[in-house]
């Protein structure tokens, strides 16, 4: 796993992300995120911290395939997604889970049929919904609140549900932008060993967080640093970063 | 989500809105109206323009007109001899006496024709063909044995009202071209609001992998709802009012308005509207949707 996080150079067969010299500019502003040039390899556990503003949340809608760079190639997937035409981004994007800072679930649908989602986006047949999404409320807790709306859940409970709903298609990547934010630290340690036995069964995983007290639980993650929208440790080295990191 | 019209219920969840709860199927229901009215008057128009035209079709009307009565009994005679004789002529007949009272009486009176006032002979001409040629003829053939005959082709006569029919003919299909751009166009106007208002869900939709194929369906799925609701309603209402009209103009017994009927295949055309509404609505929201989403990553 050292080489998993490692300096741009020519993509091996086990990266599944590679980026190369990426940037990124909102607008005409200056650039949020600069020269990003790292590979990530499949199956394996990254975390992605950094201070606030540093670009985190912009890495990872990269990663996501909101967004697309001003500069750079990225390859997903051994396929070059920036050159890629958008009626090509939806097969890319189904093998992508992702977990927003924000949840961002649809508020007008039960916490069901909101894990469902992604598994009716891929045109999965009725019949063969209801016992993966039940295995998966009950995975994260919540079997008992499979008919509640978001509005009537807590955040933790939220949280969860937004990450039920990112790991029910068993996705190649898992994204999650700091996922453990607004739960206690129990339910952040059973989160975090949810996302480490998803890892466990081959997705890989990066997860953008502030709690430094999590990179030390998951002992096969590396760490990527982002600094001023650069990457300050490419070459994955810093595995765990030092408790006086700014939060 | 993938068959275009039948939702599953976790499809319609996806965008909930009620039926009928925005002013869509009701501006479609109006819309339909006005354009089965539209349509209908532009059919019936129609009709009676092609009704009029096959009665005044190779009819002509000639006038001796004579002072001396001698004279112009033997030129009507001789007329009617030549008429006989050429090859247009389907028939020729002399308009008798009683029916020239009955023709002057508005005007003279029922005892305004007497033996002293010189009335021209009329002779009702049917022709073969209705055709330059064919009037030509007989005028040529009319005028060699009476100079001072005249010969009025109906069709010059009612040529006018004819044209007056064809032009409304013509507003009535501009009318229907226009009320379905305005029905397009209300349905990308609530395609647009829509797109805003499920912005957020069509955004997770996307991140998840939906094409904005499957995404359209959702909203073009709706738009046939509402239409279909709307265009039905509309539709009832027209016919109803056509009905109404119809039965108004059977009593009125004129003979250009028995000619203006609908008929078998004008209702076969005005009930294509709804269905056509329904598609027009499709189609719409498809492109609508698929453009605003083409914009988005």
């Amino acid at each position: 796993m050292a080489s998993a996080c490692k300096a741009s150079g020519v993509g091996t067969v086990s990266n599944i992300v590679q980026f190369e010299n990426v940037g990124l500019r909102y607008g005409t502003g200056a650039e949020t995120l600069s020269d990003l040039s790292f590979s990530l390899s499949r199956g394996a556990f990254y975390f992605l911290t950094g201070p606030s503003g540093a670009g985190k949340t912009s890495l990872l809608r990269l990663l996501y395939l909101a967004q697309r760079p001003s500069r750079g190639q990225i390859r997903m997937f051994g396929e070059n997604l920036v050159a890629a035409p958008r009626d090509r981004l939806p097969v890319f994007r189904r093998r992508i889970g992702v977990v927003f800072q924000d949840f961002r679930l649809v508020q007008h649908l039960s916490a069901f049929d909101n894990v469902a989602l992604p598994l009716r986006v891929a045109g999965t047949d009725e019949r063969e919904i209801e016992a993966p999404v039940r295995e998966m409320l009950a995975w994260v807790g919540l079997q008992d609140r499979a008919d509640a709306r978001p509005a009537t859940l807590s955040g933790g409970e939220q949280q969860r549900v937004a990450i039920a709903r990112a790991v029910i298609g068993r996705p190649d990547i898992l994204v999650a932008d700091e996922p453990t934010g607004n739960v206690d630290p129990d339910m952040a340690q059973r989160l975090l060993h949810l996302f480490d036995g998803l890892n466990r069964l081959g997705t890989t995983v990066v997860v953008a967080t502030h709690d430094l007290h999590l990179l030390s639980r998951v002992g096969t993650a590396q760490m990527m640093r982002l600094d001023r929208g650069r990457l300050s440790d490419p070459t994955g080295a810093l595995k765990y970063p030092p408790l006086s990191e700014d939060g | 989500m993938n068959n275009p019209l039948i939702a599953s219920a976790a499809d319609r969840r996806l965008l909930p809105e009620g039926r009928l709860a925005g002013p869509m199927p009701w501006v479609i229901a109006i819309m339909t109206f006005l354009t089965v009215l539209a349509a209908g008057a532009g059919l019936a128009l129609g009709n009676a323009a092609s009704g009029l035209g096959d009665q005044l079709a190779g009819k002509l009307t000639i006038q001796i007109v004579e002072a001396n009565p001698d004279l112009r009994d033997s030129q009507t005679r001789t007329v009617l001899a030549v008429l006989a004789r050429i090859g247009p002529v389907a028939s020729a007949a002399r308009v008798d006496e009683v029916r020239m009272r009955e023709l002057l009486a508005p005007w003279l009176g029922k005892d305004g024709i007497d033996a002293d006032l010189p009335v021209p002979s009329l002779i009702d001409v049917s022709l073969r063909s209705s055709d330059a040629r064919s009037v030509e003829e007989v005028v040529s053939t009319v005028k060699a044995v009476a100079p001072s005959a005249r010969v009025d082709a109906h069709a010059q006569w009612l040529g006018p009202l004819q044209g007056l029919l064809s032009t409304l003919r013509w507003l009535s299909v501009a009318l229907v071209a226009l009320m379905a751009a305005t029905m397009a166009a209300a349905v990308v106007l609530a395609a647009r609001t829509a797109l805003v208002t499920h912005r957020a869900t069509i955004d997770i939709m996307h991140l998840m992998g939906a094409s904005d194929v499957q995404v359209a369906r959702l909203f073009q799925r709706r738009a046939a709802l509402d239409a279909l609701f709307g265009s039905l309603l509309g539709w009832i209402c027209g016919a109803l009012v056509i009905f109404g009209l119809g039965g108004r103009m059977a009593n009125v017994g004129a003979a250009l308005l028995d000619t203006g009927g609908l008929g078998w295949k004008g209702w076969l055309v005005i009930s294509l509207l709804p269905p056509a509404a329904v598609l027009l609505s499709i189609l719409t929201a498809r492109m609508t949707v698929v453009r605003a989403l083409a914009r988005m990553l």
